[in-house]
């Protein structure tokens, strides 16, 4: 009851003495902090205050008629109409403004669509739904999900700060450098957008696209994917850090130390409890949009693993569909490049032992690295 | 089984089905104009309870009601009902009615054909909302139906391919009607440049219609055999292009914005003049503004694609091209605010919704300008800005036109007043309620909301929860609507032939409730 009357309250004439100010409400374009996001800024505050003044005139005018015009008050109808010098002045005024617009948004179009002269190149993937950053010139590579627990969407925790708009592994980038981004999509259309930095590009599955940024100011900048691309859209957010030029190169070092970590483990061997617990985590990040959590999948778009044939069949026809994806024109795709081979033996196995699946196998890296074997020499003898 | 066309030469002892048979058979102009006005009211009802369910969730941050699937079937077939179901059969309802009795032309010119393209709607109409009881539910890819999301669904995405050729073929054959009516059944002495205007909308509608619908079924058959047949169009895998669809989709896409308010821009300019009680000010340049506004609609459509990565050449013309519509459609504004001027104003309802028409639809009209400049649409794009301004250019716009139309012509139709007190609460709720909807999306647009989204990040609260109250006023209000009409069918103070003291035209010189047969002596127009 006190949150209706909270809520009720926002509508109330009380409206701004129950919240501190206007402060509180996002209400315009987010701070720019590139050059091109600045141009936009002030391109919208132009554009904005040339049609207000067009507002005010025209249906200052209009108003002034339905004041002092009307029957009620005795005005008798005039019966003048067509009057071809107010009709020219009317269509060529708005002609000259709208010249006056195009010119500099011209410009800014110019500036953003070059792309020369990067000073560092990332390839950036969409995918249903998370973000994968390749890193050309550094050698860094790595995916960006969703770091909001599923309890505060489901709003049986409290909600944080960032709610929404936080990911596990942010893009990192120094500042002041011309960042060129190559921008392309693994399964259906994504579009990146930071609106901090003015950038918005559509990731097209089978076709790269580039944009630029250059961010003038260290500090997170937070935006989302702004191309509906199935259920989970609103939940792939995308995190950039700026940071310094010494703090750039320690990430890249710590990043590739963690992949020389990850390497070595496609060597061992481990146990089934080990595979299952890793496993979960693997699944919980790259599965559990569409298999959910419960493994039951949704029925009529995704299938269930709980108790499913593959999960409970043959484990080599299981590890092949995670690794190169299931039949043709559905939405499981292959997780060969994106998974390494002890990160595939983990969710396999969690898969074979979650839920009323009992059955108390588990794959080793090294299968899954004969798995990828075999797939190579099937396609070379093709 | 004879029918009401071929009875003309009896007209004394007409011989009619009765019942239900009456309408299934009816190939009278004022019954189908009636069943089309019916139709899209029950799809404004439909598609806006969707609209209160997105509301509902969107309230507060987190899911609440719904699964995120869920969600955008509803934000997509409510686009899809309104556009095809609701604001599009409303102005051919209307066409119906009026261009007849406009033109002093006896029925359209083809009955039976007019009788077919109704009832093609109800099919569609009951295999677009049967899709949710399908396995996977309705289409949830946006009404956009951009592939490859649009390739991943069910069933019921064919389904949807298949409803949406059959209210194509429904609109060609409407638009065949109303241009071969209006060419030549126009009363003798009615030229074309004396016939009213929401006649001439209605023509260059149905010449839009003609040119794109087939270019919309060309693009979801592609889709339809990208998804059963192993044709690639738009998959890359296959040399194809996803944004291949975009350009053909919004080839027809961006005409038929126009076709959603041209007819509206009709309406508006017959009842301003007839509450101003002042001709229109510029006949002649409403009619070259509204063929300048169609002929542009055609090289403008990429402005819908600023975000996929055009070349700069491309991104330039599209600019300037969607700029230029700017002109033609502030002559329009600059008309309707100069026959205002000096006029003998009064304010029944229709002339309420016409002036809030005229300045909420340049709300949307403005909003439309700064999503022109390409720089600024790149933040905009896909946001609650977007969301705003088609709102603002179809609610205030193409609906508000259709109340306006409704209150003005109901008399004829019924041959009863409708209760004006009433009206008018209609419309302070509507016009209020839709501002507390809809102004505060262009805020949420800029601070950065992504439209299709089923929650949201925490900043954006408080605009949301504004909105979605907004959205229940609004919504319930027009049961005050339904009321109006059903009190106004049933009864009320008898309607004189003119029914309003401007009233210019041949339908005001028929009897109130107009005949079943009218003009069927063509009168004579000096």
């Amino acid at each position: 009851m006190k949150s209706m009357l909270q809520r009720a309250g926002v509508l109330g004439v009380a409206w701004g003495a129950s919240r501190p100010a206007l402060a509180d409400y996002a209400y315009n374009l987010q701070p720019p902090v590139s050059q091109v996001a600045r141009d936009v800024f002030h391109l919208h505050n132009l554009i904005m205050l040339v049609c207000i003044g067009i507002f005010i005139v025209v249906f200052g005018a209009m108003f002034y008629s339905l004041l002092k015009h009307r029957k009620s008050v005795g005005h008798k109808a005039a019966h003048f109409h067509e009057n071809t010098t107010v009709e020219v002045i009317w269509t060529v005024i708005p002609f000259i403004i709208l010249v006056g617009m195009a010119y500099p948004a011209a410009k800014v179009v110019i500036e953003m669509k070059d792309t020369s002269n990067p000073d560092m190149t990332v390839k950036i993937t969409g995918y249903q739904w998370k973000w994968g950053y390749d890193y050309l010139n550094d050698g860094v590579h790595f995916y960006s999900t969703l770091a909001t627990p599923r309890e505060q969407i489901d709003g049986t925790a409290p909600r944080d700060p960032h709610y929404l708009l936080e990911v596990d592994q942010p893009m990192v980038v120094p500042v002041g450098k011309r960042v060129r981004l190559l921008m392309t999509a693994n399964d259906v259309i994504h579009s990146w957008w930071v609106p901090a930095f003015g950038v918005k590009q559509d990731a097209i599955p089978g076709f790269i696209r580039d944009t630029w940024f250059k961010a003038d100011k260290i500090g997170t900048y937070r935006g989302q994917c702004a191309e509906l691309c199935g259920k989970d859209h609103g939940f792939m957010p995308i995190v950039v850090k700026v940071v310094s030029q010494d703090d750039y190169k320690a990430w890249v070092a710590q990043k590739k130390g963690a992949a020389q970590t990850a390497a070595a483990d496609n060597g061992k061997t481990f146990k089934l409890e080990e595979l299952v617990e890793r496993g979960k985590k693997v699944y919980q990040a790259n599965c559990v949009a569409c298999h959910q959590a419960n493994g039951m999948g949704l029925p009529g778009t995704f299938p269930a693993l709980n108790g499913s044939k593959v999960a409970t069949g043959p484990i080599d026809a299981h590890i092949k569909i995670v690794l190169h994806g299931g039949r043709p024109g559905t939405a499981m795709v292959g997780f060969a490049d994106r998974l390494s081979d002890a990160e595939i033996a983990a969710v396999v196995t969690y898969e074979r032992n979650a839920w009323n699946n009992k059955m108390g196998d588990a794959a080793q890296p090294a299968d899954i690295a004969a798995a990828r074997g075999a797939a190579a020499v099937t396609a070379a003898a093709q | 089984m004879s029918d009401a066309a071929t009875d003309h030469a009896d007209h004394g002892h007409p011989v009619h089905p009765t019942g239900i048979m009456r309408w299934l058979t009816t190939t009278n102009h004022k019954d189908i104009g009636t069943m089309y006005l019916w139709f899209a009211l029950i799809m404004l009802f439909s598609a806006g309870t969707m609209a209160l369910l997105i509301r509902a969730e969107l309230f507060h941050p987190g899911l609440q009601l719904m699964r995120p699937d869920f969600f955008n079937q509803l934000t997509t077939m409510h686009g899809l009902i309104m556009i095809f179901g609701a604001i599009m059969p409303a102005f051919t309802g209307f066409a119906n009615w009026q261009i007849p009795l406009m033109l002093g032309a006896p029925d359209m010119a083809f009955p039976r054909m007019n009788n077919w393209s109704f009832w093609l709607l109800p099919v569609a109409g009951v295999m677009l909302l049967g899709s949710f009881w399908l396995p996977g539910g309705a289409v949830a890819g946006g009404w956009t139906m951009y592939p490859p999301l649009f390739i991943q669904g069910g069933v019921s995405y064919d389904l949807t391919i298949l409803a949406i050729h059959i209210m194509g073929l429904s609109s060609i054959m409407g638009s065949i009607n109303i241009i071969t009516t209006i060419l030549n059944m126009r009363a003798p002495g009615l030229t074309l440049m004396k016939m009213p205007l929401f006649c001439w909308t209605w023509l260059i509608t149905a010449y839009l219609l003609i040119a794109t619908m087939p270019v919309l079924a060309g693009a979801v058959t592609m889709l339809l055999t990208d998804r059963n047949f192993g044709t690639h169009f738009f998959n890359a895998a296959g040399g194809g292009d996803p944004v291949m669809f975009q350009h053909i989709f919004w080839f027809f896409g961006h005409p038929e914005v126009y076709i959603l308010i041209l007819p509206a821009f009709g309406i508006v300019s017959q009842i301003i003049p007839t509450f101003a009680r002042k001709p229109l000010f510029g006949y002649a340049s409403m009619v070259y503004a509204t063929a300048s506004i169609a002929i542009l609609s055609f090289i403008v459509w990429a402005h819908h694609m600023f975000a996929v990565g055009l070349p700069v050449a491309a991104q330039l013309f599209f600019m300037f091209s969607t700029m230029l519509i700017a002109v033609p459609t502030g002559v329009k504004v600059f008309n309707w605010v100069a026959t205002m001027w000096k006029g003998s104003l009064t304010f029944e309802t229709p002339m309420l919704f016409a002036i809030a028409f005229v300045c909420l639809f340049t709300i949307g009209g403005f909003s439309g300008l700064v999503l022109a400049m390409a720089p600024v649409d790149i933040q905009l794009q896909d946001t609650y800005y977007v969301v705003a301004h088609f709102h603002y250019v179809l609610v205030s716009g193409a609906l508000f036109a259709i109340f306006a139309g409704i209150y003005f012509w109901l008399p004829k139709w019924t041959g009863h007043m409708y209760n004006e007190t009433l009206g008018k609460i209609h419309f302070w709720f509507s016009v209020v309620g839709m501002n507390i909807v809809f102004f505060p999306m262009h805020f949420l647009g800029l601070a950065g909301m992504p439209r299709r989204i089923p929650d949201y990040a925490l900043q954006f609260t408080q605009f949301n929860q504004i909105a979605s109250v907004g959205a229940y006023i609004f919504g319930f209000s027009q049961l005050i609507f339904v009321a109006v009409v059903l009190k106004a069918i049933r009864g009320g103070a008898k309607a004189p032939d003119r029914v309003w003291e401007g009233a210019e035209g041949l339908e005001w010189t028929v009897p109130s409730p107009a005949p079943y047969h009218t003009f069927e002596t063509a009168p004579v127009v000096k």
